[in-house]
């Protein structure tokens, strides 16, 4: 396990460099500074028919400085960090901060948080993706696209690998000061079958998650037996029915309802989105904090918690990019909506005492927001296995995989499809179903969900690219689930609604 | 900070590979954002990425790998080339190969990047604020965002390319709430510099929509004839572009594949003579001349840099007529090379008059505001879904009658092109979902007859 920050990013100057920032900003009148020194590197290499298409290695380092002056937001970045760059850049955020006043009926307050001084923290990974030549990577994603090809079923194949490693310092004026570093792989195939009424796809299961290269043995994801599999899966959905519309059971695969989870609970629970400080872009949502409490968001067997503690967790950090703790909490407590995610100043707006740690921000050149830390479903602890699970169906749907998403901007009304759509009937799967989508209401939905799968069922799924905020950021972030079973979804033929 | 010229330079003289390309770009940006009618962040971003590309010869072809980095001082020149370098030989002969452009020069080399800072909002920010003050008054809440943005872009190669484009450009969103948020609006509009942002115009079209919504009717889902205001229809024809390039066709990828092999160009898919080109010599959306990309995929090729732009007509009177390619992928698919362009116009025909007009001609159906989270749901017809968002009317006998319920619609612009009822004048516009990505497009407002409009949406 790698547990140490690289030493070219320590040996950058970030205590002179964040000193100077504070001090001269304090100097020139700001109540509070924070700043970051961020280097993020980003990979991808992309082969389409097993020959490269597309390759960068990308890196996006800087300096931001964001102060508070008279209750006014100002905020400066730079791509050179130095002290004098450091000094400019105090300045220029402070100016900011004073011309912004006008426009600032509402004084900015943060609320506090223990001092953490010279805080190091390494996400837990054992192989540096940058550390692997080029050559292995691509070597390896093109064997396993080779063996999709191979299939007389598969005509194309398409593969993607996408990994990041970020590194931050964080110091505010209060003395808290943080050097962290953690590293993320994305990899999906997929296998095209081109038949003549269209063409069909297929993508691999697998999550993203903060691995390092070693995510790409088959210790932590089999990728033999997924890539094994997956030709005679295309096979069997190119010839399967087209699905006939209507109200079915649906058993809901992790690898499709860590999506449905991200949307319609990551989102909606995002306080400073439920107070409207998104309502020009990402939207607002429906569980208002009048709700608190009270809002019967699902069955009472829903039980969600935030966190941004989960090993090998998207979100997860040891401080957030306001210098705060890791911590875990409550979001959906019995099917009742009991908790938000925060940051320093939307706890304040709320009268909390305390922030949970969802700051985050892509870039130096972009001001920290809250984001959505790890939102997870937990497992039933004496829930039932897959296998049973499956057993327990009458009548119904198994949706593996994610691929078509969108909700709306209060997060009620959302329609998903997905990779792989099994039908189910006594108790056994009969084969596959295609042109399957399910639309629903938010809390119908939830509430809708009759059996939550036992602790062998969870897995941890997730998103590399979420969107928010303006200008526009993304977000890695985890979300674990166990299967569940979801009672009459309404489910659409996508062929029939485009008209056919 | 060194200079990207001098930058390029010296990289270029110093690589020893067959060939390289180095991409510098420089941006500065200025953005205000507001929430419940106060400013909630601001910022003063400077940005720098400098991309090296190496290009090395191989038996039967030639390799390309690219590394990007930030501030890049002298001492790291080596590195980034060797990196490069690495990356080409690891990727082996590159599928896109095509020979390389030499010795080509356009634009002002020698000039410095014009930055942008606060100041481009030094007459927007106070009328913004009296706008917070009016609505404050006036129980309206203002959410909202603008940001203006100057992006200098160099391109130069050891083989003599010295390339260079500018793109300034800034926007403002404005979502306005009242009635306890049971009302919502949207307005957008792009601009160069903000001396023609009108907060006045802006202020006068969100209150009179939001006054339409003093009358609520409620319609089940079902095909409505739908008004889409420019801003919609370059939301979805974004989105078609994105689906367009020449080798997915060609390989049956594609909602542009034809049943059997081959490509779609040819096929009549819009029931009007509509044009939509790409064309850097229009005058109200400059666009670059010249291929410039950073990196290859599969809608351009680090091999093209340099390569001229010329108008590509899509659709030439309702006909298909090229798809995305790069020299590599028009030699596969045996059609014209028509790379990709910085800007997208459409129009139809003998079309004019502007969304009013455009409602005068319906007699029963919708009028939108905005598309919101539109994605694609089937490839092979290019169906999307998504919501509408910030108001959708009734529209009977020509007149908005009142304000409707949102829906969730599934429909395809391949499709909804051949059900063209009406379209207004072409106007510089900004689509809602995708305004930070797309900022070049002109379309007109269009009428789609039979929208598909699929369930209803409690969100407001």
């Amino acid at each position: 396990m790698n547990k140490t920050v690289d030493a070219d990013f320590l040996a950058l100057p970030l205590t002179a460099v964040s000193d100077a920032a504070i001090s001269t900003a304090k100097s020139a009148g700001a109540s509070h500074v924070d700043v970051r020194i961020e280097r993020t590197r980003n990979g991808l290499l992309s082969l389409r028919d097993a020959r490269p298409e597309t390759q960068s290695d990308e890196t996006n380092a800087g300096l931001g400085v964001r102060v508070i002056v008279n209750g006014a937001w100002g905020f400066a970045s730079s791509p050179e960090i130095s002290v004098d760059v450091a000094k400019k850049l105090a300045l220029t955020a402070v100016a900011m901060a004073k011309t912004s006043k006008p426009l600032s009926t509402e004084l900015v307050s943060l609320v506090t948080e223990p001092i953490y001084a010279d805080k190091t923290w390494v996400s837990d990974y054992e192989i540096d993706p940058f550390s692997v030549s080029d050559s292995e990577k691509k070597d390896r994603l093109a064997d396993l696209s080779n063996r999709l090809l191979k299939s007389g079923s598969v005509n194309h194949s398409s593969a993607h690998t996408m990994f990041v490693k970020e590194q931050k310092h964080y110091a505010d004026s209060y003395g808290t000061s943080t050097t962290q570093q953690r590293v993320r792989i994305q990899t999906q195939i997929e296998a095209i079958s081109i038949g003549a009424g269209g063409f069909e796809s297929m993508r691999t299961l697998a999550q993203p998650a903060g691995f390092g290269w070693e995510w790409m043995g088959n210790k932590h994801w089999n990728w033999d037996a997924e890539i094994e599999e997956l030709p005679s899966l295309l096979a069997e959905k190119v010839a399967a029915p087209s699905v006939e519309p209507g109200r079915y059971d649906v058993l809901m695969h992790p690898s499709n309802l860590w999506l449905t989870i991200h949307e319609s609970i990551g989102h909606a629970t995002e306080l400073d989105r439920a107070i409207g400080y998104e309502a020009n872009y990402a939207g607002t949502s429906f569980a208002t904090p009048d709700k608190l409490n009270t809002l019967q968001y699902g069955s009472k067997l829903m039980n969600v918690t935030g966190d941004r503690s989960t090993p090998h967790g998207l979100s997860t950090v040891g401080y957030d990019d306001e210098g705060v703790a890791a911590q875990q909490w409550d979001i959906i407590k019995d099917g009742v909506l009991v908790g938000y995610q925060l940051d320093r100043r939307i706890a304040a707006r709320v009268n909390r005492d305390r922030s949970n740690g969802c700051a985050f921000a892509d870039s130096p050149a972009h001001v920290p927001i809250q984001r959505m830390p790890n939102v997870s479903l937990q497992p039933n602890p004496t829930g039932p296995t897959y296998e049973e699970m499956v057993e327990s169906m009458d009548d119904g749907i198994i949706i593996k995989g994610d691929k078509s998403w969108s909700i709306d901007m209060q997060r009620y009304n959302f329609q998903f499809t997905g990779q792989q759509f099994h039908r189910v009937k006594n108790g056994k799967i009969v084969g596959q179903l295609k042109d399957v989508a399910y639309q629903a209401t938010t809390t119908d939905f939830w509430g809708s969900m009759k059996v939550v799968g036992g602790p062998s069922t969870y897995v941890l799924g997730g998103a590399f690219n979420c969107g928010k905020a303006q200008p526009g950021q993304i977000a890695a972030v985890s979300h674990g689930c166990p299967a569940a079973i979801f009672d009459k979804v309404n489910i659409l033929n996508t062929v029939a609604e485009a008209g056919k | 900070m060194i200079s990207a010229q001098d930058l390029i330079e010296k990289i270029t003289s110093a690589a020893t590979c067959d060939d390289c390309i180095v991409v510098v770009r420089d941006k500065t940006q200025a953005n205000l954002r507001w929430a419940a009618s106060t400013l909630t962040t601001n910022g003063v971003i400077q940005e720098r990425n400098v991309t090296v590309i190496a290009f090395v010869a191989m038996d039967g072809g030639m390799a390309s790998g690219g590394v990007t980095r930030t501030d890049v001082s002298l001492t790291d020149i080596p590195r980034l080339l060797e990196e490069a370098i690495a990356a080409a030989k690891a990727a082996g002969i590159a599928d896109d190969y095509a020979p390389l452009a030499t010795n080509v020069s356009i634009g002002d080399w020698a000039a410095d990047h014009v930055p942008t800072g606060p100041e481009v909002f030094s007459q927007f920010a106070p009328a913004l604020g009296d706008m917070f003050s009016r609505s404050v008054s006036d129980s309206i809440e203002l959410f909202g965002y603008s940001e203006h943005t100057s992006e200098t872009t160099w391109i130069g190669s050891k083989g003599g390319l010295r390339l260079r484009k500018d793109s300034p450009v800034g926007r403002v969103e404005m979502t306005a709430k009242s009635h306890g948020r049971s009302r919502s609006t949207w307005s957008g509009v792009e601009t160069r510099d903000f001396s023609d942002v009108s907060v006045a115009d802006i202020d006068a079209h969100v209150r009179q929509r939001l006054d339409w919504q003093g009358n609520k009717i409620e319609l089940p889902a079902g095909r409505y004839d739908t008004i889409l205001p420019s801003g919609s229809v370059a939301d979805i024809f974004t989105y078609m572009m994105w689906v367009s390039n020449a080798r997915d066709a060609h390989e049956g990828q594609s909602v542009f594949s034809k049943k059997g092999g081959g490509t779609r160009v040819g096929e009549k898919l819009s029931n009007v003579s509509l044009q939509f080109f790409s064309d850097p010599e229009f005058k109200l959306l400059p666009a670059a001349n010249f291929v410039g990309t950073a990196v290859s995929s599969p809608f351009s090729s680090v091999f093209d840099n340099g390569q001229a732009i010329k108008r590509v007509d899509w659709l030439k009177d309702g006909v298909l007529q090229s798809l995305i390619q790069t020299r590599a992928t028009a030699k596969l698919t045996n059609l014209d090379f028509t790379p990709i362009g910085e800007n997208l116009i459409m129009s139809v025909d003998g079309a004019s008059g502007s969304l009013e007009d455009l409602v005068k001609k319906v007699d029963n159906g919708l009028l939108l505001t905005t598309f919101w989270y539109i994605r694609m749901v089937d490839p092979n017809s290019l169906l999307l879904t998504g919501l509408t968002r910030d108001g959708v009317y009734h529209v009977k006998g020509g007149e908005v009658v009142g304000a409707t319920n949102n829906f969730r619609w599934n429909d395809s612009p391949v499709s909804a092109l051949g059900r063209i009822a009406h379209a207004g004048s072409t106007q510089w516009t900004q689509p809602r979902e995708w305004a930070g990505d797309i900022t070049n497009m002109a379309v007109p407002p269009l009428v789609i007859k039979d929208f598909n409009m699929s369930t209803v949406s409690p969100g407001n």
